[in-house]
């Protein structure tokens, strides 16, 4: 019989509609240190499974049906006291977010040394000598020292070691591990993947393993669990799962996942998930979207920088004196042409995302140069024509739920650019035009009249994307425009910037840190690091012949899904 | 007709419905409120004309006829034969004058200022904070009395009955704005790191339409939620410079000057005089506060 | 501001005065100096210790003050502290007990009490336990005892039984924003990861509450309830005159109703010291309780 045992399990949430069902009728099981993965997308279900097991649902959400087993012990009716004896010491969780996770008031060394005692029977002393013993064991450096310290003196990669040391405090059986990498850098999240595999092994622990990176499952877990809408659709060896699935849904997955090992032209799409119907026929001759277009394509730089610089200063104090400075762009340089995608990748705070906020003038350069279509950008504009050069850089954010105006109507957010720089003769002219623009990128007729909170994540994304050509852009930068999404509607959404770029001959500046996406989207990688550009050059032979040792290391580095053929 | 619906529909109305604590509180403060407004219709008598008034009538108890005159008040009479119902409507008058007005001046003062602080950063938003928190550490109580104190000086004493109203006003406003502001640019603060403030800005918006046409419209719950507690407040505030004296005089009385006047009386007896007037500010207050209360839970906007 | 708010000579010499004391005392006081001198001078003085003379009871406001200040602060200290420890202890609760009836009794019985303007509970209060029950006195502060030159109505039978009523008044209100406060705090801070995560090793309910989550909450509390705190004084302004307490807020609402300048602006220094002494002990208080401070102090 396998260790944890679930049956039939299925989750309820009442609400004001009637009762929505976050699992149904779902069966898992784990054996004694194997790792099983759930994977799905948002609303799978996938994260409400783990919390059910350790009995913490959040109200007012509820098993409606089906059993638990850990060894002999059935969970799901334990009284509240017995359960939570049994929290800790034989199920164990990690949380996402390391900053979050630990108690920013106390020391490590008392959160460990509470765990431990509460569970066993060491002693004080012998709780302080485990508790430095666990923190050596998941790779902190120098624990005696280090154990006395706040969780704000760790960083993030560290703080989520000394999680999963508390989730060892008391050799738990079981480990259930909630996204445990999705917060932290690439560089990172593989090392936190090794340490818990690693340890599964060494101390025997069974584990679930709750990710939506198809990447993170594939390199760790040894079975898989598939969700889908509260449904199970397909279990079974990891191998299996992406080499050869057999369920639509796990097909409609797999063929979504950016392979990191080679460019493919377009996504498949397959029946699952899709929101858009086809891009739109546009005669773009006759249509005011294709007015003052040019086909050139080639070796002129559309965009050029030089040398480009930025210091923020941080104020503080009474009356906002001057603080602390921090160099987030240094001597940056580079060159985009006419028709292609640059990309632009690096982990969380080396400057990537300040350079697109220099080139659009959202923030000033300490020093340095931006010239578009041979334009000045940093000097004042001399004309209403340079005004509408400036424009014609537009950008597709990050966070699709906060790039909208929650309180404007979808077609009045997509005319506005219009109507702002006069570029149509009516404002019902403006809002006709709204209304093509939201067809072509794939959204039906009735979405102008609502508001953005009536669209899903990827919608939104086609809304940001049909605002920004309401510009009549010819470059357009894109900001981990899919970070936010999940991997079916990520695939959509870059197919749908390859066809509108291929039609309208756009200029991509694509920012991002996920490797295996930018392959699939760029021409041209820089690589950046702590503001710096240390590599540029040709897409494929970034990937294929890294010359930079902090690319060999990225590239190394990187959650490998990898498609044969 | 469409957004009648749409609103029927809401999650907003929904959980006002299932709030009986919310629809109670809005129906007694809608009921007074109106009663308020149509106090020369609904008023039995005008307490302010000294023709209908009769000394004879003074101290009748309520709902019991007078021992002199037999005439007979729902709520009894004060000192000067004055009938309490009639001189609580004409006071709600008052009372809400003032607070509607006095939050009227404190909303504008301080949705401008926050929404500048927020919108200017740096030295200038340094500055109206520093302002602000100066401000609110001391009790708007006492800045009212301050103003009140100042403006009392420099009005002449002739003028002084006819401008206390206004100057109530503008002390209560002015003691107020600093909640509005607080809030303003706390939530705008939150409001300008979101993506839409920056795709509005490279679409070639300015700072005032940006600020005004797409932030503002983001906040006004916020606004909402410290607008009706602020009401609750200025009416209490206002209750309060009457009671001391400071504030709508008897010429003009409000339920606070009232209070004022019925509180002589508790200790002999004609407790009604007090009564009556207290428990409609109070009712006033709190069912006001009770739809703050439940706004704030229910819209749950980013508040300190 | 000196030169609108009426003359105060005719204040404090009513009518039998000739023209005589009128130039003297003008000439006395300082009051025909241009304004800016008289600026300087008074700022000269306060930093001398010297606030000016109170017009109208023709003694040194620094006197005046000091002799009304015990009552004050003695009164503003015992409602701090009933304001604070109920405040805390029913926001704690209501927190913990977020759904049950006696929670949702707690929380309407606050609004009401946040409904009830502060003279009006003083008149209840007074109403019900000084003149129908007769249990407490309704005015004044009982007998007192001088230690130098404090006068404490804390060491006496009456001088306690006198304190009861007034500082509830002045502490209720207090009382409840505190509850509303810590009880919102705590709220968030019993949502937050770490304490599901604490909750996910098995801790007791007891020490997530009172170990993770009490501490965590009180670090914003501190801060707000410091500056509330601070505010009580000025808040006695009310409560002195419902009650007739001999404090410098009753010194002050006279002042105001006579134009007593030197008073009032002795009185609003005393409140900004009071409010910088007070951000001070919040400071302090926020870096022995939050250890991030600490270390951004260090460096």
């Amino acid at each position: 019989m396998a260790m944890l045992d679930i049956k039939d399990l299925t989750i309820e949430y009442p609400d004001r509609h009637g009762v929505f069902q976050a699992t149904k009728n779902v069966n898992l099981t784990v054996n004694r240190g194997e790792i099983l993965g759930i994977v799905g997308e948002s609303g799978a279900g996938k994260s409400t499974i783990g919390n059910a097991v350790m009995g913490l649902l959040q109200s007012p959400g509820r098993i409606g049906q089906g059993e638990v087993y850990l060894d002999e012990t059935r969970l799901d009716t334990l009284p509240f006291e017995d359960m939570r004896k049994l929290r800790g010491k034989k199920i164990a969780m990690i949380f996402q977010d390391p900053m979050t996770s630990l108690n920013p008031l106390e020391t490590v060394e008392s959160q460990l040394v509470e765990t431990i005692e509460l569970h066993l029977k060491l002693g004080s002393a012998g709780a302080r000598a485990r508790a430095v013993s666990l923190l050596d064991q998941v790779g902190i450096p120098d624990p005696e020292q280090r154990i006395s310290q706040y969780p704000h003196e760790f960083s993030g990669g560290m703080r989520q070691r000394v999680v999963i040391a508390l989730a060892l405090a008391a050799e738990p059986d079981v480990i259930i591990a909630d996204e445990p990498t999705t917060a932290l850098d690439v560089s990172i999240q593989a090392q936190i993947l090794d340490l818990i595999r690693d340890l599964c092994r060494e101390k025997n622990v069974g584990m679930i393993l709750v990710t939506h990176d198809m990447g993170v499952i594939s390199q760790t877990a040894d079975r898989v669990a598939v969700m889908y809408r509260g449904k199970l659709v397909e279990i079974g060896d990891t191998k299996q799962i992406t080499q050869n699935p057999q369920h639509e849904y796990t097909k409609a997955l797999i063929s979504a996942v950016p392979p990191s090992n080679m460019r493919i032209d377009r996504f498949q799409h397959v029946g699952f998930g899709k929101e858009g119907g086809g891009l739109k026929e546009f005669d773009l001759n006759n249509h005011w979207l294709g007015q003052g277009r040019s086909d050139e394509k080639g070796d002129a730089a559309i965009l050029q920088i030089k040398d480009l610089n930025k210091v923020f200063k941080s104020t503080s104090g009474f009356l906002g004196s001057k603080g602390v400075e921090t160099h987030a762009v240094r001597d940056v340089s580079f060159e985009v042409s006419t028709g292609q995608t640059f990309g632009i990748v690096g982990e969380s705070g080396s400057g990537k995302s300040t350079i697109a906020r220099l080139i659009t003038g959202i923030h000033k350069p300490t020093s340095g140069q931006v010239v578009f279509e041979g334009l000045d950008l940093l000097a004042r504009p001399k004309s209403r024509q340079d005004l509408l050069t400036k424009r014609q850089i537009q950008m597709i954010f990050q966070d699709p739920y906060s790039s909208l105006n929650p309180r404007m109507r979808v077609e009045n957010i997509v005319a506005e650019p219009i109507i702002v720089n006069n570029l149509a003769g009516s404002r019902a002219e403006a809002i006709s035009i709204a209304r093509d623009l939201l067809q072509l990128v794939e959204l039906d007729d009735t979405a102008g009249r609502r508001f953005p909170h009536a669209f899903s994540g990827g919608q939104r994304q086609r809304i940001s994307i049909a605002r920004a050509l309401a510009s009549r852009p010819r470059f357009l930068i894109c900001d981990e425009p899919t970070s936010a999404l999940d991997v079916s509607i990520q695939a959509q959404i870059l197919n749908l910037l390859k066809d509108l770029q291929a039609r309208l001959n756009l200029t991509l500046l694509f920012i991002s840190h996920d490797l295996p996406v930018m392959r699939q989207m760029c021409d041209q990688i820089a690589v950046m690091r702590y503001g710096e550009i240390v590599e540029t050059g040709d897409a494929e032979g970034i990937f294929v012949a890294p010359q930079h040792s902090y690319t060999q290391d990225l590239i190394s580095l990187m959650p490998k899904f990898e498609r044969l053929g | 007709m469409d957004t009648l619906k749409q609103f029927l529909a809401s999650d907003f109305f929904y959980s006002f419905r299932r709030t009986p604590v919310a629809v109670v509180s809005f129906c007694i403060a809608v009921i007074l409120i109106l009663s308020a407004v149509l106090a020369p219709v609904i008023a039995p008598y005008n307490p302010f004309d000294p023709a209908t008034l009769n000394l004879m009538n003074g101290f009748s108890k309520p709902m019991e006829p007078n021992a002199f005159t037999g005439e007979t008040f729902l709520l009894g009479t004060d000192d000067q034969g004055r009938d309490v119902f009639s001189t609580i409507l004409y006071g709600m008058r008052v009372s809400l004058f003032v607070g509607f007005a006095a939050v009227l001046l404190a909303l504008v003062l301080g949705v401008t200022l926050g929404l500048t602080a927020a919108m200017a950063g740096g030295r200038t938003d340094a500055i109206i904070m520093r302002i602000a928190d100066i401000q609110l550490s001391f009790p708007a109580i006492l800045i009212a009395m301050l103003i009140f104190g100042i403006a009392k000086g420099i009005t002449p004493p002739d003028m002084r009955n006819q401008m206390a109203i206004w100057v109530l006003i503008l002390s209560i406003g002015l003691s107020d704005w600093v909640q509005f502001a607080r809030v303003v640019r706390g939530a705008a603060m939150v409001e300008r790191q979101k993506e839409y403030v920056e795709a509005a800005q490279l679409i070639g918006r300015g700072p005032f339409t940006v600020a005004f046409k797409h932030i503002l419209p983001n906040v006004v719950a916020s606004v909402l939620v410290i607008a009706t507690i602020s009401l609750a407040l200025a009416i209490i505030a206002e209750a309060t410079l009457s009671f001391l004296g400071v504030g709508a005089p008897p010429t003009q009385p409000s339920l606070g000057t009232l209070i004022r006047i019925g509180q002589g009386f508790l200790f002999s007896g004609e407790w009604w005089i007090l009564f009556f007037p207290a428990t409609t500010l109070l009712l006033l207050a709190l069912s006001v506060n009770l739809l703050g209360d439940w706004l704030r839970n229910t819209l749950n906007p980013n508040m300190d | 501001m000196f030169r609108f708010v009426g003359d105060p000579i005719e204040n404090m010499l009513g009518q039998e005065r000739t023209d005589a004391d009128v130039e003297r005392l003008r000439d006395q006081l300082g009051l025909d100096d241009p304004f800016l001198l008289q600026y300087w001078n008074f700022l000269a003085d306060a930093v001398q210790g010297n606030l000016g003379i109170s017009f109208r009871q023709g003694r040194p406001v620094v006197e005046v003050l000091i002799e009304r200040l015990p009552a004050t602060l003695e009164l503003a200290f015992i409602s701090a502290l009933f304001a604070i420890l109920f405040g805390v202890l029913l926001g704690v609760y209501t927190a913990i007990r977020s759904k049950g009836w006696l929670t949702n009794l707690i929380l309407t019985v606050s609004l009401v009490g946040v409904s009830l303007p502060t003279f009006l509970i003083g008149i209840l209060l007074i109403y019900l336990f000084a003149v129908e029950l007769g249990w407490l006195p309704s005015f004044g502060r009982g007998d007192t005892v001088q230690i130098g030159w404090w006068t404490t109505g804390l060491l006496t039978i009456s001088g306690l039984k006198a304190i009861i009523l007034p500082a509830i008044t002045l502490g209720l209100y207090q009382m409840t924003l505190i509850m509303r406060l810590v009880r919102s705090e705590m709220s968030e801070v019993l949502n937050s990861d770490y304490i599901r995560f604490a909750r996910a090793r098995g801790l007791s309910e007891r020490t997530i509450n009172f170990k993770h989550a009490l501490k965590n909450t009180l670090v914003p509390v501190i801060t707000i309830t410091g500056l509330q705190l601070g505010s009580i004084i000025a808040f006695a302004i009310v409560t002195e005159t419902v009650f007739q307490w001999p404090g410098v807020g009753l010194l002050f609402i006279d002042s105001v109703q006579f134009v007593d300048i030197p008073v009032m602006a002795a009185y609003l220094m005393f409140i900004s010291v009071m409010f910088v002494a007070i951000n001070l002990i919040v400071d302090i208080l926020y870096v022995i309780v939050d250890p991030r401070l600490r270390i951004e102090g260090a460096n």
